[in-house]
């Protein structure tokens, strides 16, 4: 640990030396200022500005470094130091880069037509900074962009070179937890055991679902219960695509499954596309474990 | 023009196809400008607008704002919350001196986040 910071000095040492030396020498503009470049320009950026078009049009001002750009297949022109310089950083793990600062200066006006050269020189390196970003370095260069030879702008720009801060991942979402009260801890007990309970009256016999504290028939306030067999039926369902709930990856399908014993309950259909459900199916029981303390009933599909 | 004047405030919404088209006319073709997965990669939640689309819209901004003889003659801009799709940027600005025909206007674009753009624009209205 202790070794660390003379470790950084001596890096930051060895970027410091690149200070004051070319990141381009005699660049090529790949392109002469010209009108497609600068209408697709003013149309991306919304600029109506009379100046940019016509006869007599001019590039617009900003437009300055887009004339210097390498686009896609870089620069030949570029300095071998600067590419060290980037390259020292990219192997310390700054590899990923952004632009915080341009300074622009418009000596005079770029015209189609115009060919460009310029001249760019390593200002200065940054000590290594923490970002929120990630920890880097800021590189700033200024060049001298020329147009027929003659000085029309200067531009100074600056880019931090950093090493990605990790994100941390996301914990994943968890499903919502049932609500368990002393009416219905009964069936979530069951649950537990992999067994699914359903109430009976003990007065009527009538079975009944979801668990309730009293018959819908007589009324009366006993009851035990039996284990569902597990076999049942799509009486209804939907599919879910929108909106979606965390811990939830719509389209699923939920369904209104009859049991065999005669009392509905809704849950997921798993085991089967969302879209091969249908009204009728045959479905199982089955015990899902979601995470650490969740278990839930859900029915898989039945092959016909 | 007078020193003080406040220009009235740009509303700009930034959509994907801003950020990229506004990195394309820049011939600007870093990844985190158009690919959401490895801009995520580089530690970025999406991708996020170029410099040199921040300066064009500055730029149109001032000169939107002064009228067509408006020359730009110096722009200086620096960076801070990225511009990201489905955000939008409040540019606003503040002229802060004024010589003759030309004006030093203090930028300052808002976004969701925070400052994206602080900046100082010089430019000249001929009369």
């Amino acid at each position: 640990m202790s070794a660390e910071p003379d470790v950084h000095e001596e890096f930051d040492a060895r970027l410091k030396a690149y200070e004051g030396r070319p990141a381009a020498v005699t660049g090529v503009g790949k392109d002469p200022v010209n009108a497609p470049m600068i209408r697709h320009w003013c149309e991306a950026m919304g600029d109506t500005h009379p100046a940019y078009t016509g006869p007599d049009a001019v590039a617009p001002p900003t437009m300055l470094q887009v004339w210097t750009m390498g686009g896609l297949s870089g620069h030949p022109g570029r300095a071998a130091a600067y590419d060290e310089l980037l390259g020292l950083l990219d192997e310390a793990g700054c590899t990923a880069v952004v632009a915080t600062d341009c300074e622009q200066e418009y000596l005079r006006p770029l015209r189609p037509g115009d060919e460009i050269t310029f001249d760019s020189v390593i200002e200065s390196v940054s000590d290594r900074k923490t970002t929120k970003l990630g920890t880097g370095y800021f590189v700033t260069t200024r060049t001298d962009v020329r147009a027929g030879g003659e000085l029309a702008g200067t531009h100074r720009f600056r880019i931090l070179k950093y090493a990605p801060a990790r994100r941390p991942e996301k914990p994943r979402e968890r499903r919502p937890r049932p609500v368990v009260n002393r009416d219905n801890a009964g069936f979530w007990e069951g649950v537990a055991r992999h067994e699914l309970l359903i109430q009976r009256c003990t007065a009527c016999r009538a079975l009944r679902f979801p668990w309730l504290p009293g018959c819908n028939g007589c009324g009366s306030p006993d009851w035990d219960t039996v284990e569902a067999s597990g076999e049942g039926t799509v009486y209804s369902y939907v599919v879910m695509h929108h909106p979606p709930f965390p811990a939830f990856e719509p389209p699923y399908a939920v369904g209104l499954i009859e049991l065999a014993e005669g009392v509905r309950i809704v849950s997921n259909v798993v085991g089967v596309p969302y879209d091969k459900v249908r009204i009728g199916m045959p479905v199982r029981l089955e015990f899902r474990r979601y995470d650490e303390e969740l278990v839930l009933p859900v029915f898989q599909g039945v092959a016909p | 023009m007078n020193a003080g004047d406040r220009l009235p405030p740009l509303e700009i919404p930034i959509t994907r196809t801003l950020i990229v088209t506004g990195a394309i006319a820049s011939r600007d073709y870093q990844d985190v400008h158009h690919d959401p997965e490895l801009a995520r990669q580089k530690g970025s939640p999406d991708i996020f607008m170029n410099i040199l689309t921040t300066n064009g819209l500055v730029g149109r901004y001032v000169t939107g704002h002064f009228g067509p003889r408006a020359e730009l003659r110096r722009v200086a801009i620096r960076l801070g919350a990225p511009n990201h799709p489905g955000d939008t940027m409040v540019l606003t600005g503040t002229v802060e001196e004024v010589d003759g025909d030309t004006a030093t206007v203090r930028i300052v674009g808002v976004n969701g986040i925070g400052r994206h753009v602080t900046g100082t624009v010089t430019v000249r209205v001929p009369a």
